[in-house]
């Protein structure tokens, strides 16, 4: 391995992953969709570190990026030590490998006519890893007891299976290249709320037998919550906020962040009596047309004269958090109300 | 007499397929009084979603009622002809669905879609509804509703879409509004806002609703009442706080345990209930939760047990355990 255990294990760096708009005959550029804008964070080696945002922040764009499923605009991403946003082709090869990605879909992302041993060897074959019949059939046998399927289902075919045991199957395949890296795209928001404990359980188990490392992507606070070491909060193809899961949840800084955390009810109608139910007014622009400044400002309870203008630069607030944010800014003195 | 708006006794609904009948709901009965708010819960073929639509009759033509009355304002709207439940739908009882944009017609404006029930069941002329519904589409917060009555749903957003829903279904100003999973394809700080819209709305026309959901977290903010519902029957109802403090079904239970706590340290496993969710076409002789149940035992495979009180207003579909 090229990296110690202290150096980040992956590293986006100023990531920005632009579309482009065309019209007319000729497919003129008349504009672009800024999808990431400008997104770094950095993984630790064996943590579990999610992106949460509501639709349109860029979550799902920055995971394909780390995956190298779609191409870049601008930043790094330093997987291990190498820059595997400049590779292609076969220098790329050995990447794909150790980075893998579970999908948020147990139903669309299998497919309906293959077996569950065709299903989880495919990787295998794609990458000629399976050098005997023998030797094939003894890694599906173990990869599907290590998400908890019994062996002897690999005959079947994906409708025979519940949601969550599809999930195994999903995670099953994601592990069978042994990779180092995991992206699970809300990998337990399709399924009932009796059947996520389940997958969640087997992420964590999975995680620690492994020495695997989780970037999750998910809107589902409660599961994020349970699940993270540190959380990027996205708003608008930028992130707004990283923090530790304690002091994201505990103290969020970014009023974005708290409005997310008010937004969603938890399920005690006590604590739900006693506290505020904070709602923040209007819903997210279109990524087509941001807003100037910060783009989080038409909705936010705090704005003020600077926030219109100029875009907050992620900065270290205390401890180990990071926030874009004017009201923690030392060259902007907010008004006094 | 039950001084209930509406009260559900003895439901049955079975469905056609392909594996033979399959029955959704079995045995239900709810009721929801005025001004109340009943959250319906439960997971994928639960029965939630096919009793709130035996309601209005709108279970379509695989689905077929055996059994049971549906009691409303004192008339059994089971019994009613296709004129006497039409005049009812949109009326006296309207539905909120999931996905505003299948349940609104794509080539109707949005102003049309609200003005139409009113000048139906009201006798207002269009321009009348019109009006009415240019105020309606205020009173839901859409930004210069006057100027967007001549827009068509694509023109509007999913939140947005779902506000000209709650328009929709409150122009009548009905006694009961059911709501569906209303905010399941919105984002949170949408979903906050619709469901705060919908609650307050229902709070001023002092009319009842009817939540179904599946999310824990939004029946402990919005509901007074829940009604737990697995396989097809309701196992637990309470009133909500003391369905929270005291789960008293081992399903109701497990559920509640499963969600990741507030204050669970960092990475501990969540407590889960074992096993799948049950197949209709194949249900366990008894209690349908036996397969899943950690206290399971002899008595529980014989007979389907019935609710019963555990609590004032709480009642149990469960021969007990220690």
């Amino acid at each position: 391995m090229a990296s110690s255990k202290d150096e980040p294990f992956l590293v986006v760096e100023d990531l920005k992953v632009h579309f482009p708009v065309t019209a007319g005959l000729l497919g003129r550029q008349v504009g672009s969709i800024k999808a990431v804008d400008g997104v770094s964070f950095a993984l630790k080696r064996g943590e579990t570190f999610s992106l949460v945002g509501e639709s349109g922040c860029g979550k799902s764009t920055t995971a394909l990026s780390v995956l190298r499923m779609n191409r870049p605009t601008a930043g790094r991403i330093i997987f291990d030590g190498t820059e595997i946003s400049a590779l292609e082709g076969a220098a790329l090869r050995p990447f794909r490998r150790r980075i893998q990605m579970v999908y948020q879909d147990p139903f669309g992302s299998l497919n309906p006519r293959a077996s569950v041993r065709d299903i989880i060897g495919e990787p295998l074959v794609v990458h000629g890893l399976a050098s005997s019949r023998a030797a094939y059939e003894a890694r599906i046998a173990e990869l599907m007891g290590l998400v908890g399927l019994l062996p002897d289902m690999a005959s079947r075919y994906p409708h025979e299976f519940s949601g969550g045991q599809r999930q195994r199957i999903g995670i099953a395949r994601a592990l069978a290249l042994d990779p180092d890296l995991l992206i699970l795209d809300e990998p337990v928001s399709a399924l009932d709320v009796s059947i996520q404990a389940q997958v969640v359980n087997l992420l964590m188990d999975l995680q620690e037998r492994l020495g695997l490392t989780y970037l999750f992507i998910a809107h589902d606070l409660s599961v994020v919550r349970h699940i993270s070491d540190r959380i990027g909060v996205m708003y608008l193809g930028r992130i707004v906020e990283v923090a530790d899961r304690d002091a994201l949840f505990g103290d969020p800084r970014h009023p974005y962040t708290q409005a997310l955390l008010a937004a969603v009810p938890t399920p005690d109608p006590e604590r739900e009596a006693a506290r505020p139910h904070t709602i923040i007014a209007g819903e997210v622009p279109s990524v087509r047309n941001p807003p100037p400044g910060c783009r989080f400002h038409p909705r936010c309870p705090n704005a003020f004269a600077p926030c219109r203008t100029d875009g907050p630069e992620l900065r270290a607030l205390e401890g180990s958090r990071l926030a874009a944010c004017h009201l923690y800014d030392a060259a902007h003195t907010r008004p006094s109300t | 007499m039950s001084g209930h708006l509406l009260s559900i006794e003895d439901l049955s609904v079975t469905f056609r397929s392909e594996r033979g009948p399959v029955r959704a709901v079995h045995s239900v009965s709810l009721h929801v009084d005025e001004g109340e708010t009943l959250a319906i819960v439960g997971e994928s073929g639960s029965g939630k979603s096919v009793t709130a639509l035996s309601i209005l009759r709108l279970i379509g033509d695989a689905g077929r009622i055996d059994r049971g009355r549906i009691l409303f304002d004192g008339r059994d709207l089971l019994t009613l002809d296709k004129a006497g439940i039409r005049s009812i739908r949109g009326d006296r009882i309207s539905m909120i669905f999931q996905e505003p944009m299948s349940s609104l017609n794509p080539v109707l404006t949005v102003g049309k879609q609200v003005a139409e029930p009113i000048r139906l069941h009201r006798g207002k002329s269009w321009a009348q509804a019109m009006e009415d519904a240019a105020e309606l589409l205020e009173r839901v917060a859409i930004p210069d509703a006057r100027e967007r009555l001549g827009d068509y749903p694509h023109q509007f957003s999913g939140g947005m879409r779902q506000r000209v829903m709650i328009a929709m279904a409150l122009a009548c100003q009905p006694r009961l509004i059911i709501a569906d999973e209303p905010t399941t394809a919105l984002d949170v700080t949408v979903q906050a806002q619709i469901l705060h819209l919908l609650k307050e709305l229902t709070r001023e026309l002092r009319s009842a609703l009817i939540l179904i959901t599946h999310d824990l977290g939004v029946v402990a903010r919005y509901a007074d009442r829940v009604a737990v519902m697995y396989a097809g029957r309701v196992v637990e109802t309470a009133p909500a706080r003391a369905l929270y403090a005291r789960p008293s079904h081992p399903y109701t239970l497990g559920l509640m345990a499963s969600i990741p706590g507030l204050d669970a340290p960092a990475g501990t496993r969540l407590p889960t209930i074992r096993g799948q969710p049950p197949d209709l076409a194949n249900l366990p002789e008894g209690c349908p939760f036996v397969p899943r149940c950690p206290h399971a035992r002899a008595i529980c495979s014989s007979a389907v047990p019935p609710l019963e009180p555990v609590g004032p207003d709480h009642l149990r579909a469960c021969y007990g355990f220690e």
